[in-house]
């Protein structure tokens, strides 16, 4: 009962309508977002599935019963269904279905993470630049990104896992090489709207250099609408390794990545239907569960473009 | 008064604007297509495959081997292979299939009217479903019918299509036998028409076998049902999100007002209005089925230009997977410049501007 007091405390310095000091102010507005957000119940159930993802991927080696590369006996564990030793069944190769599938969690999440990484500064650096700059350079940067549009992206991703070779790692390049110009695009629209504001002329007036109010001043800004176009996008990136996994020029077995692991079970779809449709489950999920998060952030950060 | 003078002046700026505007779409397309090569052109010199190896083979002596280097053009600099490559793709020469041993124009040429059928049978599906879903959807926004075409759209944009694809042979194919299974003609049926359009189903509706001609529907069915519920998810989407902002149009209000009937105001009004911009949705989605295509044909043994360009692929055939590449590319861009077109034949308020 003590800490009831201490709590409404804290809740009031939290919502405060005069922030003391600008962590405060920081804080608070995180915390009146977060109560948004909360009442999203869709966003919720994405952001759940999204946070079990990472914890799945973390304890893989704890919550995985069997090894998701060594199979068990090939003459009694070979295609077995589901029960309760094996809940997802096992494949061809006496492998525990379930296991793979909780790896793969793993292999999923790097792609993701790895590809924001890499396509998120390239996408802000060339439309910030893009839209403060203006002129010819403006126009160049431009017409490359639309020629980078005017592929799909799994054809435009197909071409470079074609040149680079196939494996996880060259598919995350060329998905991230395919994925930064709508980025571009968001990020130069962004710019071109911040870049006359009053408060960019004051820190020109003051001297700063260009390159000082990309980065410090209109990058920020960009920031959160790029993010949230990024959470969008989280889903397309699943799709597009799952897919370059199935097309056999992903993750090259005997990784456990969804993409090729349903590719392995076509094989056996009729007669042994859960070896494909399990791994299917997954990549359905979490993509599902990016998508809820991406629309349940747009709706609280950018009402604007959630209608 | 403004009004006036501003639209005079419009109509005799009409002709050189207009001109204006198809130059630098012109110079975009050129731009584009020539950068759509630069990209195929690199990606082609970066690959391990040794493209000597690929035409000599690799038991010829040293000096075959140079005699081939320098027929092929690889002893020239960098910029002078990249005009020699431009010169023959505008000509359609994109080499030969290490594969097949056939032009790779050729191959493709074969391969696509398969392709075409499928997206087509595709997008009209997707159309046909969509526009009402979302229109529906609008309607009834926020109520369940809003909450049930959310979820069929979220589903679309979540599920894996190769997935969905196999799910869909074993349940409709294999458990029910609804449906034929992959490939696009059972052979008993292949020779009993002669493919002219090399679209199936025109051809053997065309020729009157219609033994073929069920065959083949029954086969496209499940695939074709596939990438038009993918499209459908987008185009439903769209035309919910068009519809709300109509609605919201004090027109609308007006003709409420006027008493006209709920029904012509939402199918009529609205959505007349709503079309312009769906119709550019409708184009770009199409332009995805090509993508689409790639992993369905896969599924289905669809024998398109995504099976092609897969197969090619799995076998290091680089002739063959750049210039399909390239194709899907001018394809996309040329359906880009359509929806664009398009926009500005259907909206008089665009055209005016231009």
């Amino acid at each position: 009962m003590t800490a009831t007091p201490e709590r409404e405390g804290f809740r009031e310095w939290l919502l405060s309508e005069q922030p003391a000091s600008r962590g405060q102010a920081r804080i608070g507005q995180a915390w009146r977002t977060w109560l948004a957000f909360r009442s999203n119940r869709l966003g919720m159930v994405g952001l759940t599935i999204v946070v079990l993802l990472v914890l799945i991927a973390i304890f893989a080696d704890v919550i995985a019963p069997f090894d998701p590369v060594l199979g068990g006996d090939l003459r009694t564990a070979r295609l077995l269904p589901p029960s309760m030793v094996h809940l997802m069944g096992t494949d061809d190769l006496a492998r525990d279905i379930f296991s793979r599938v909780v790896h793969g969690a793993r292999l999923t999440l790097m792609v993701v993470a790895l590809v924001a990484i890499i396509a998120t500064p390239i996408g802000l650096l060339v439309g910030t630049t893009s839209g403060y700059y203006g002129g010819w350079l403006d126009t160049v940067l431009m017409r490359i990104t639309d020629i980078f549009l005017a592929f799909p992206r799994l054809i435009l991703a197909l071409a470079f896992v074609a040149a680079l070779g196939p494996g996880i790692e060259n598919a995350i390049i060329a998905i991230a090489i395919t994925s930064w110009p709508p980025y571009a695009r968001l990020a130069r629209a962004e710019t071109l709207t911040i870049r006359n504001a009053e408060h960019i002329d004051a820190i020109r007036l003051q001297g700063a250099s260009s390159l000082r109010i990309i980065w410090g001043h209109v990058t920020p800004l960009c920031l959160s609408s790029v993010i949230i176009r990024v959470t969008l996008d989280m889903a397309g990136i699943i799709l597009t390794a799952a897919g370059l996994g199935f097309l056999g020029l992903g993750a090259q077995p005997p990784q456990p990545e969804w993409g090729a692991m349903i590719a392995g079970g076509r094989r056996f779809l009729i007669d042994y239907w859960w070896v494909a449709t399990m791994p299917g489950i997954a990549i359905f999920v979490v993509s599902l569960g990016f998508n809820l998060l991406g629309d349940g952030l747009r709706d609280v950060l950018d009402p604007k473009a959630a209608k | 008064m403004t009004a006036l003078s501003d639209s005079s002046e419009g109509r005799r700026s009409a002709l050189p604007a207009v001109l204006g505007k198809a130059m630098r779409l012109a110079a975009t397309v050129a731009f584009t297509i020539l950068g759509l090569l630069v990209v195929t052109f690199l990606i082609g010199r970066v690959v391990p495959v040794d493209p000597v190896l690929a035409v000599v083979g690799d038991r010829a002596s040293q000096s075959t081997y140079d005699k081939a280097f320098v027929e092929l053009g690889l002893d020239q600099p960098l910029y002078v292979q990249f005009a020699l490559y431009v010169e023959k793709a505008v000509t359609g020469d994109f080499g030969e299939s290490f594969l097949t041993k056939k032009p790779i124009i050729d191959d493709i040429a074969r391969a696509f009217p398969a392709t075409l059928e499928l997206a087509t049978v595709g997008i009209i599906i997707g159309t046909l479903f969509g526009v009402p879903v979302g229109v529906w959807a609008a309607v009834r926004q926020g109520k369940l019918a809003d909450q049930v075409v959310r979820i069929l759209g979220l589903i679309g944009y979540s599920a894996p299509i190769f997935w969905l694809g196999l799910v869909g042979l074993l349940i409709f194919y294999a458990k029910w036998g609804l449906v034929a299974g992959p490939g696009r003609i059972d052979i008993s049926y292949e020779y009993a028409f002669t493919p002219t359009t090399g679209l199936f189903l025109l051809d053997t509706a065309m020729q009157g076998q219609w033994d073929a001609f069920r065959n083949v529907v029954s086969h496209i069915a499940l695939p074709a049902a596939l990438l038009g519920y993918y499209s459908m998810a987008y185009i439903a989407r769209m035309t919910r999100s068009f519809m709300l902002n109509e609605l919201a149009q004090e027109y609308i209000v007006t003709a409420r007002v006027k008493g006209v009937a709920e029904w012509r105001i939402i199918w009529v009004h609205a959505l007349r209005n709503a079309a312009v911009p769906l119709v550019t949705v409708i184009t770009l989605s199409y332009a995805g089925l090509l993508e689409g295509s790639v992993l369905t044909e896969t599924v289905f043994a669809w024998p398109g230009l995504g099976q092609y360009l897969t197969n090619s692929l799995q076998n290091a055939d680089m002739n063959a997977v750049l210039g399909g590449i390239l194709l899907i590319g001018i394809i996309f861009v040329g359906l880009n410049l359509l929806s664009d077109f398009l926009y500005t034949l259907l909206d008089p308020r665009v055209r005016r501007r231009t």
